[in-house]
């Protein structure tokens, strides 16, 4: 038609580009625009097809803890650069990086203690964010930190995992943190403390290999890739292409690697029961219930075993 | 395969070494005393080894980790060990020939041994999937480990490893699972257990035999958190760089001594040890017994709290606005 107004629509456009970055998501399986505000309102889970987006560490410690309880620990530990590791940019400098992001914790975990539906815990939540969620040294310290914490206090520990594996720029100490932090899970073990692991995605590597797949009980999130080997390794060594759905959480639990796979936003009432079975607590009374599930509106699924509706819905 | 700098002084050693055979057969059918000229020759070999295996760079190192003439689990068992009875299988899947173990004498005191295995040759590989094992390999290795416990016997692990099988019947069958399991159990395992990195220390693979209350080395092995040609793929975008990151990586055996990972570094023979397995066999023996007499002393109680200690205390970190610990 008349290209003499073409310019002015470009203008428009680039406008209208900028607002809704801030405003919507795209849901990145059913492509359902999304008002971001409901997103973040419903855990960022998409209403419209369930595709669980990331959650920030910090969401997660809101999400699982009553709230105001959450008393953060070791919070000022920062890596060390023990090898003096330099690739393409000094290691000091991708912590630096890391640690300017706002949300940040420090490192690529945050850990402390608080209640979980009225239940004394103590929690660790992985940062992906932060180098690949890489576990270092501050990672497997704190890790094992709070693990010692819940051993002294008998307290459930519960880590929410989300990591790329073993952080390189610290070498063979970054490897010596999964020893470290299964030597602490031994111990809880023998005490006969409960471990909740819950695996979110991406979760591989070291981390996989260590402390996310000792729990009592592992949990998944749906469609979570959990793994020991990232997929492009397996595909670079057999030379074919893996299949479809391959190291997603439903392939771990038809494998019986986890437990259950939790829809989000039924998760801390799933931690919640099994901490009660384990513990040796009475069934929630339903006024607890109603307080502590009000977040989870939208969550339609009142009064279901979450695992087994999953389970059911494969 | 070794090649640059170690494969040149290998083919020069070899040649000496030739003309030393040669120079003795040939003096012996004619009943010529050559006992001067082999002396020159041999203390001329001795500087050559010297000067090649002095101020080795990492990568370097790494070749002489995965020289194909090296010793491997078998070998080592074959002349440190006496009375060797290998038991097989997880007990659950299949035996994983990528690990093998069982019981044997070690100056006559009875001790598990555990260790992965490499295939010597094309045909050997394939049955041992070049000494990198399957979640069943790891559960072999658990098995045997509980069996030490049950019967009050120690438990020695040889290391060499390119790491655990990156593969689809790996995942399925829980590679991560079957390691996570080993690091926690091991951790808790009341018995003392001493492992030594032999050759390659392939990230979790490895680990997953070294929860040990000593830790110890051969002066040419290696042992990281990822091999250097996937280091460098990862962190410089290039292959290329494969020689930087073996640096980087501080993956040798004196780098890790002085990271304080490592408890001791087993000297080799002079010209490493594929050049002399017995050599090295008699250095494992006598490193092993050593730590095995001292952990034997503890009560097992404090051989455990040591054990805990020791990995908790691994790691360097500091604490926001201070100086690193």
């Amino acid at each position: 038609m008349s290209w003499f107004r073409k310019p002015e629509r470009k203008l428009k456009a680039e406008e209208k580009r900028e607002l809704p970055a801030d405003v919507f998501e795209k849901c990145p399986r059913c492509g359902e625009i999304l008002y971001r505000a409901r997103l973040e309102q419903n855990l960022n889970v998409c209403p419209s097809c369930g595709f669980h987006l990331r959650l920030s560490a910090g969401g997660y410690v809101a999400l699982l803890l009553d709230e105001g309880t959450f008393e953060e620990r070791d919070g000022d530990l920062r890596s060390g650069d023990p090898l003096k590791f330099t690739d393409l940019k000094p290691y000091p400098q991708r912590l630096e990086a890391a640690e300017r992001r706002p949300g940040s914790f420090g490192d690529a975990v945050v850990t402390g203690t608080g209640r979980l539906e009225g239940i004394g815990v103590c929690l660790a939540v992985m940062d992906f964010e932060f180098i690949g969620g890489s576990m270092g040294s501050v990672v497997g310290e704190k890790i094992a930190r709070i693990g010692l914490v819940a051993l002294e206090r008998r307290q459930p520990l519960i880590v929410v995992s989300a990591s790329g594996g073993a952080r390189m720029q610290e070498g063979i100490l970054s490897l010596m943190q999964m020893a470290k932090t299964s030597a602490v899970l031994a111990r809880l073990h023998e005490a006969r403390i409960p471990y909740i692991s819950v695996l979110t995605n991406p979760t591989t590597g070291g981390v996989t290999a260590s402390y996310a797949m000792l729990g009592d009980v592992n949990l998944a999130e749906p469609g979570a890739l959990i793994g020991f080997a990232g997929p492009r390794v397996i595909e670079q060594t057999i030379k074919q292409a893996l299949p479809e759905g391959f190291q997603r959480s439903e392939f771990l639990l038809e494998h019986g690697m986890v437990d259950a796979i939790v829809d989000r936003r039924e998760l801390k009432r799933t931690i919640a029961r099994l901490l009660r079975h384990m513990l040796g607590l009475p069934e929630a009374v339903a006024a607890g219930r109603t307080v502590d599930t009000a977040q989870a509106v939208g969550a339609g699924g009142e009064g279901a075993a979450p695992a087994g509706k999953d389970r059911a819905a494969d | 395969m070794a090649n640059g700098r170690i494969a040149e002084f290998e083919k020069d050693i070899a040649e000496l070494e030739q003309q030393i055979a040669r120079l003795q057969v040939l003096a012996e059918q004619r009943g010529l005393d050559v006992a001067d000229e082999i002396r020159i020759l041999e203390q001329k070999l001795a500087r050559l080894k010297e000067a090649a295996f002095r101020n080795l760079t990492a990568i370097e190192r790494v070749q002489l980790a995965r020289h194909p003439k090296r010793p491997y689990t078998l070998d080592y068992i074959a002349r440190a060990f006496t009375d060797f009875i290998e038991l097989a299988g997880d007990r659950a899947y299949r035996n994983d020939e990528a690990i093998v173990g069982g019981w044997a004498r070690l100056e006559g005191r009875t001790v598990m041994v555990i260790g992965h295995q490499k295939g010597r040759d094309m045909k050997e590989n394939l049955r041992r999937n070049f000494g990198m094992p399957h979640p069943e390999g790891y559960r072999k290795a658990l098995r045997l480990m509980k069996l030490a416990e049950k019967f009050g016997h120690p438990v020695v692990t040889l290391i060499d490893t390119p790491g655990a099988y990156p593969g689809i019947g790996a995942e399925e069958r829980g590679q991560a699972e079957a390691i996570a399991r080993n690091l926690r159990e091991m951790a808790a395992l009341r018995v003392p257990l001493v492992s030594v990195v032999i050759g390659e220390g392939g990230s979790g693979g490895a680990l997953a035999l070294g929860v040990t209350d000593r830790i110890l080395m051969f002066e040419n092995s290696i042992y990281s958190v990822i091999s250097p040609e996937g280091c460098a793929a990862i962190l410089w975008k290039t292959a290329e760089a494969r020689d930087k990151a073996a640096e980087a990586l501080k993956l040798t055996a004196p780098d890790l001594a002085a990271l304080g990972v490592v408890d001791e570094v087993i000297p080799e023979p002079l010209g490493g040890a594929h050049s002399d397995w017995d050599g090295a066999a008699q250095a494992l023996r006598a490193a092993l017994c050593r730590h095995l007499d001292e952990l034997e002393r503890l009560p097992v109680d404090e051989l455990r709290q040591r054990r805990w200690q020791k990995f908790e205390a691994m790691g360097e970190w500091r604490v926001a606005g201070a100086a690193a610990s």
